[in-house]
């Protein structure tokens, strides 16, 4: 190697810069305001997992004010070991509540928990605190709108075919496929709903031609989960074919397909959380957002002509689950 | 259910998604191909095509110009092309290091100017499909072949005037020269650094069209990370390929192919689990490497940089 000096310098620059994607408004230290700090895999704008808990942060900091409330933030932490080290970071800075939004940063926390007895952690989406005292878990029961989505696509379908586009089997995403899928059996009991897990949470490129395929096998609605589907909502409006979405509002990506978007408002518990940690309990309790509780929202399209009578059904499926007159059986 | 995957309506799919989806691995495989070929190994393709991918849908986001879309990301990836060129032939680093850290840059990069820039993930209207006039008209064949955006045919022209350039013309076999010789090359009146300089840019081009392809043509959107792993499969494909351009494009095809394959076997409800038909191409490519390996022979300089001696 002949310049050393230059390539190091090099790699440093391009470390920096890929560090550079997160970033927020740092903390001051001082007594006062409530600080949180969250770590997420993929970008805050992704319109799906990561923003769902950016947006319910800020709509947090509304309600307190911008004084009372400070957000920083670490996001494309896909890297369990650097999430890990921000979590860390983080911790040893002093924040009040650290949010490590990623059910693949557990093994993490349970290691720098313990270290930070006064400091409280969430993790999610995971259903148990690891017994320890000052975690908090929250998960999304992302099956009942998955369930919701499922009923108006069946009502929609005149070929009878759904199409699914998900990442890999596993946690929220598994739920609100099965979901879509008990949803659009239960409205049409011979409806055939094709399922592709890509394998991947960020091949937008492999999300998009699942799509393609889906259409060419005769689905005529489509639903998807995770960051990586914004390829396959592309094909959906591409081909008019109407798009159910989760975790965030996916309207504005597809106004003329978008039907309706399941989406998660972390809020509720935020604020529940927040109580408990002011009044000296830092964390054991598990939470998990609910159309019940509103922290699942079914947003629908306006800009979208869906039927009444389908709207109507969607209604019904919802207002269903909320009195418990239908139960979604899924298992994680 | 299996003899449902042998259908005219699945093979048409599984052959229009595989033409397609190799656009991309074509477009970096080949550019790729004309730096390892002069001796220059550059691992850095997966960076520049993300700063070509976000260049392009930028134009295009501000413009509305696909081609303005396009150029840019040909600029930007010559720009990166080039300066890939500074570090490994004036600078001789290390390539295969400072081919990550090319790659670190686009990615950290692109991803800042998207944050920055557009903030929000927003689509937009990129190339879009044209048919061939008479030939997509033809049954089956039509439909496979002739009836893409203009960035998927070009990507097939490519390989073929790739093949011609490295057989045919001068230039291409003193590109050889170099990557098999550089002494030998330079003591007959060839300029190591031009042809590398050349062919490193000429790559850098490739990889910039190579991700607009994804970014303006195929999706039409931009995220962070679009390019997920792209180009370091088109780098293991030019292995593949025994540096020669036509079977880089056979590669290409023969991963993308796979790949709509296992897609369809999923759409198809045929009962094999997702996971399995996920691995199914890079199974495939670890499979053919394997069995390639020792049958050609890498340019001998590959790698190494070059510094006149005496």
């Amino acid at each position: 190697m002949k310049k050393p000096i230059v390539l190091l310098a090099l790699l440093l620059v391009a470390a920096v810069l890929s560090a550079c994607g997160g970033g927020g408004t740092g903390g001051s230290g001082q007594e006062g305001p409530f600080r949180v700090a969250v770590v997420m895999p993929s970008a805050i704008n992704d319109l799906a997992f990561s923003q769902s808990m950016y947006d319910a942060l800020l709509k947090v900091q509304n309600e307190m004010g911008k004084d009372n409330f400070e957000i920083a933030y670490s996001d494309n932490l896909f890297v369990v070991e650097d999430a890990a080290s921000a979590i860390r970071d983080y911790a040893s800075k002093g924040y009040d509540l650290i949010i490590a939004h990623g059910s693949q940063y557990g093994a993490s926390l349970q290691e720098i928990a313990p270290d930070f007895p006064e400091t409280s952690f969430a993790w999610g989406t995971a259903g148990d605190t690891m017994g320890l005292p000052n975690v908090f878990a929250y998960e999304a029961l992302s099956q009942e709108g998955g369930y919701v989505n499922g009923v108006m696509a069946a009502a929609l379908s005149k070929t009878n075919t759904l199409g699914v586009v998900g990442p890999i089997e596993v946690g929220d995403a598994k739920l609100y496929v099965d979901g879509f899928t008990a949803g659009a059996k239960a409205t049409k009991p011979d409806i055939q709903v094709n399922v592709n897990y890509i394998g991947s949470f960020s091949d937008v490129a492999l999300a998009s031609e699942a799509a393609q395929t889906h259409a060419k096998a005769g689905a005529d609605a489509l639903t998807g989960t995770a960051q990586m589907v914004v390829g396959a909502i592309g094909v959906a409006e591409e081909n008019s074919i109407p798009w159910f979405g989760t975790q965030s509002n996916q309207s504005s990506l597809a106004p003329t397909v978008v039907v309706a978007s399941q989406v998660y408002d972390w809020t509720v518990l935020l604020d529940q959380m927040i109580d408990l940690i002011k009044k000296g309990t830092y964390g054991g309790t598990a939470y998990a957002i609910t159309l019940k509780n509103e922290g699942l929202l079914i947003e629908f399209n306006d800009a979208y002509n869906l039927p009444a009578e389908v709207k109507a059904l969607g209604e019904e499926a919802i207002k269903g689950i909320k009195d418990g007159s239908i139960k979604v059986n899924v298992s994680q | 259910m299996l003899e449902d995957l042998f259908s005219a309506t699945v093979l048409i799919g599984i052959l229009t998604s595989g033409i397609r989806l190799a656009t991309p691995y074509i477009y970096a495989a080949i550019g790729e191909t004309f730096g390892q070929r002069s001796g220059v190994l550059n691992l850095g393709v997966e960076g520049i095509m993300l700063m070509g991918a976000f260049s392009g849908f930028y134009a295009v986001y501000r413009t509305e110009n696909v081609w303005l879309g396009l150029l840019f990301a040909i600029i930007v990836g010559g720009l990166m092309g080039l300066a890939t060129a500074f570090i490994s032939v004036t600078l001789q680093a290390e390539q295969g290091i400072s081919g990550i850290g090319v790659y670190l840059f686009g990615l950290g990069m692109s991803d800042l100017l998207f944050q920055k820039l557009i903030t929000q993930v927003e689509t937009v209207s990129g190339f879009p499909e044209v048919a061939i006039p008479l030939l997509s008209n033809i049954p089956v064949i039509g439909d496979i072949f002739f009836n893409h955006n203009i960035l998927v045919y070009g990507a097939y022209v490519l390989a073929f005037l790739a093949w011609f350039f490295f057989k045919k013309t001068t230039v291409g076999m003193s590109i050889i020269a170099v990557g098999e010789n550089p002494a030998a090359a330079d003591t007959l009146g060839v300029s190591v650094s031009v042809v590398r300089y050349f062919t490193v840019t000429l790559g850098g081009v490739l990889s910039g069209i190579a991700g607009a392809s994804l970014s303006i043509a195929l999706l039409n959107v931009f995220q962070q990370n679009l390019t997920n792993g792209i180009g370091f499969i088109a780098v293991a494909l030019v292995y593949f390929g025994g540096w020669r351009p036509l079977w880089v494009l056979a590669g290409s095809l023969l991963f993308s192919m796979v790949n709509s394959l296992q897609i369809w076997v999923q759409v198809m409800d045929i009962p094999i689990s997702p996971d399995v038909a996920v691995m199914l191409p890079y199974i495939l490519t670890i499979i053919v490497l394997v069995l390639s390996a020792g049958r050609v022979r890498a340019p001998s300089a590959l790698t190494k940089p070059y510094e006149r001696s005496g």
